[in-house]
């Protein structure tokens, strides 16, 4: 990761996935190695069964909250729908980890969450060991175990 | 927090931001009234024993709790969102004129791009238009700062002093410093009825005071360090505040920025400044043209958007568009239209509802979302409280066809005085209370029919059947809507009364109590594909690519709403528990 770069996560899908689950996953990690890190996303009206969208970005310095469209290096969806509404903030060469969303809903329709955030940690300059901080303290310790299994087993079922 | 995280970086939002900040300010006394995007601040400081911290019953009584805390001696913060303020504007006007004694902060969070609210007013007009001075963080981190700058603000001016967020701060996380908490030692208050009773002769002089205070405090935003030039290259520079100037720089690293974090009142001798020293200059800014007006009064050359970026909230995408001078591209609302819940208590109602035909008057939550096709049974809403008043305009007007709806914790908030008008008035028809036993749009926050505080207490629980009694009503029913043969009964008995009743449809919000029941058997060869069922609009149920239903198990909750409404008895109700 170049100095002043910023890497930019769109996450997608609707009221009641997980989504911003997801991208707490993925803001903890973030900062449990030290990077600066913003998240945006929306409350209340929009977020019954409703779009809900969370912008992730992080680096060195980070300046808006939002990523601007055609800007987003890693679009995350959990939902078709919301991947075909949002596909166009992913910029030329992003990466878009649609083709994962079937994988992760065999693995696990409840926990669709944790399974995507479990690939796209391996596109990420984050540790493995931040990764799995950023579990601990997003989940309870019941749900902690499985959780981790998840998102261990789709880092390894991922094929760069 | 606990005390070995002082010195920790979390990744606060900038609501818990705002919190932290007032709590690191010594803050003794925290009001509000919960409303997105400003909610998680008065949840936040709930945590802290130091902290009175109160769900107060609407936002008017929220400031005026706070502020007098403040004239009393101890530090207080109200905080709520733009429309909230706009019920705390009567004391918020002459809050300014009697002054504050110790540290009184207002947080406004605005919500530009309408996220969840009924309008997008900017109450940086709010506060000009009050007299107090603005402070506007551009992110979480520098919230938390701000908040403890605007106590120091309010004491030295004796002026409660506003720190407005919007949506895209409030709902921003990011990596703020947690600090040590300072405890002020409480002001000694002293009897002044020429500062704190409002008689005209008193008020008079104060709004001399006033006005002397703005003097000071526009010599003192000159040079206050919030407002600051950053000075790049000299050819492009930007006026910017809020989250905008976040959207420029992002845009543009490599211009001049006056970033005004102190925007009111306005510091006129540094936008000279800077203006002076770049060759072009720009204004930046979401929703209103407030810094725009601004400066060209000051008659200096600046470019700004076109009139159509007024208009929702601004993006990072957006701003080399502005600055190019285009008009604003239509994003269109693609977004999935939100739903209640599967099992929701209020889907009955508004399924009994447009059963009658009844035009139903609104109010605010998670139950406007009946005006929204299939249900469409829900007619007007505006505003906290509007679904009782408007009842009573509309039966004027339109007869007795009219119903009005509104919730448990709204209906606290202001429909208390409204049905006290229906009664006095001898307006007749039906009320319905949608008692769902909770805050529930902005994330189930108890209010004072639920009888718990905001720290989980247990406290006196206000009786809505008593309180509606009280009023004048002449009916009360208590009912549980999943009961819809019941509750279809009485709305239609109570729809032609000539009496003023109430129903309080009482069952507890989803999100509250996950009970869940079995989930009903489809019967294939009894469905007449008349799609009634999905003319409930639950989100647990579908339509498949055969033409029949199905029912998505792990959502539903087994509530056989569907089983109720099915005309051919395909959906049977499952006994398994």
């Amino acid at each position: 990761m170049k100095n002043n770069e910023t890497i930019n996560i769109l996450f997608c899908g609707i009221g009641g996935q997980g989504v911003l689950k997801a991208s707490e996953l993925c803001c903890l990690a973030a900062l449990f190695d030290g990077y600066h890190v913003k998240k945006s996303e929306v409350h209340g009206m929009a977020q019954r069964g409703g779009s809900v969208e969370s912008h992730v970005r992080f680096g060195k310095l980070v300046y808006s909250p939002l990523i601007p469209c055609g800007m987003v290096d890693y679009l995350l969806p959990l939902h078709r729908d919301e991947h075909e509404r949002l596909k166009h903030f992913l910029k030329h060469g992003g990466i878009d980890l649609l083709q994962w969303l079937e994988k992760a809903e065999t693995a696990d329709k409840k926990y669709l969450n944790t399974y995507m955030v479990g690939v796209l940690s391996r596109f990420l300059p984050i540790k493995e060991n931040s990764w799995l901080r950023a579990l601990e303290v997003a989940f309870s310790h019941k749900k902690y175990d499985y959780n981790k299994h998840l998102f261990l087993r789709a880092r390894r079922e991922v094929q760069l | 927090m606990v005390s070995t995280d002082i010195g920790k970086i979390a990744l606060l939002s900038g609501n818990e931001a705002v919190a932290q900040g007032a709590y690191e300010a010594g803050v003794k006394v925290a009001c509000s009234y919960p409303g997105t995007p400003s909610t998680e601040i008065l949840e936040y400081l709930a945590q802290f024993p130091e902290v009175d911290s109160q769900w107060s019953v609407n936002e008017k009584v929220a400031f005026e709790v706070a502020l007098s805390s403040a004239i009393g001696g101890l530090r207080s913060l109200y905080a709520s969102k733009h429309v909230g303020v706009n019920v705390a504007m009567d004391p918020l006007m002459t809050s300014a004129y009697v002054g504050v004694n110790a540290g009184f902060v207002v947080v406004s969070c605005d919500d530009p791009g309408i996220h969840s609210s009924q309008n997008e007013q900017d109450n940086r007009l709010i506060a000009r238009m009050a007299k107090i001075p603005l402070l506007e963080p551009s992110s979480p981190a520098e919230a938390k700062e701000f908040v403890k700058t605007a106590f120091k603000l309010s004491e030295r001016f004796d002026t409660p002093v506003m720190v407005r967020l919007t949506t895209r701060i409030a709902h921003t996380r990011e990596n703020v410093k947690l600090g040590k908490r300072r405890e002020i030692p409480q002001k000694e208050f002293n009897v002044n009825v020429a500062k704190y009773v409002m008689v005209p002769r008193n008020a008079y002089n104060r709004h001399i005071a006033l006005e002397k205070r703005l003097l000071k405090l526009k010599a003192y935003a000159e040079k206050s360090p919030l407002n600051r030039i950053e000075l790049n290259s000299k050819k492009l520079g930007f006026i910017v505040d809020s989250v905008s100037y976040l959207y420029v720089k992002e845009m543009y690293p490599d211009a001049s920025f006056l970033k005004l974090g102190f925007s009111f009142p306005f510091p006129e001798e540094k936008v000279k400044e800077f203006a002076r020293q770049v060759k072009e200059l720009y204004v930046i800014e979401e929703l209103e043209p407030f810094l725009e007006e601004h400066i060209r009064m000051l008659g200096i050359k600046v470019r700004a958007r076109d009139p159509s970026f007024r208009i929702g909230e601004l993006r990072p995408e957006y701003i080399p568009n502005i600055v190019k001078g285009k008009k604003k591209t239509e994003p269109g609302w693609t977004a999935r239209k939100p739903v209640m819940c599967p099992g929701c208590p209020h889907r009955p109602v508004f399924w009994v509802l447009k059963k009658s035909k009844a035009v139903v008057t609104g109010d605010i939550g998670c139950y406007t979302l009946g005006a929204l096709p299939p249900l469409s049974s829900l007619h007007s809403c505006l505003c906290m409280g509007s679904g009782i008043t408007f009842f009573e305009g509309w039966r004027k007007a339109l007869g007795k066809n009219v119903v009005g709806v509104i919730g448990d914790s709204t209906f606290v908030h202001a429909g208390v005085p409204a049905l006290i008008n229906l009664s006095y008035n001898k307006t007749k028809g039906l009320i319905i209370i949608l008692d769902n036993g909770t805050t529930a749009m902005t994330g189930n926050q108890p209010h004072p029919a639920t009888g718990i505080t905001i720290k989980g207490t247990p406290t006196k629980r206000l009786s809505l059947e008593d309180v509606c009694r009280a009023c004048g009503a002449d009916n009360v029913d208590v009912i549980n809507p999943h009961n819809v043969k019941e509750l279809e009964a009485v709305v239609k008995k109570r729809i032609d009364e000539d009496a003023l009743s109430v129903i309080i449809a009482r069952a507890p919000c989803v999100l509250l109590e996950r009970k869940r029941a079995g989930v009903p058997e489809f019967q294939k060869e009894e469905c007449k594909k008349c799609y009634i069922c999905l003319s409930i609009d639950c989100p647990a149920i579908y339509k498949t690519e055969d033409g029949y239903i199905r029912i998505k198990r792990e959502w539903c909750t087994g509530c056989n709403l569907c089983v109720e409404v099915c005309p051919t008895g395909a959906l049977v109700k499952n006994e398994e528990q």
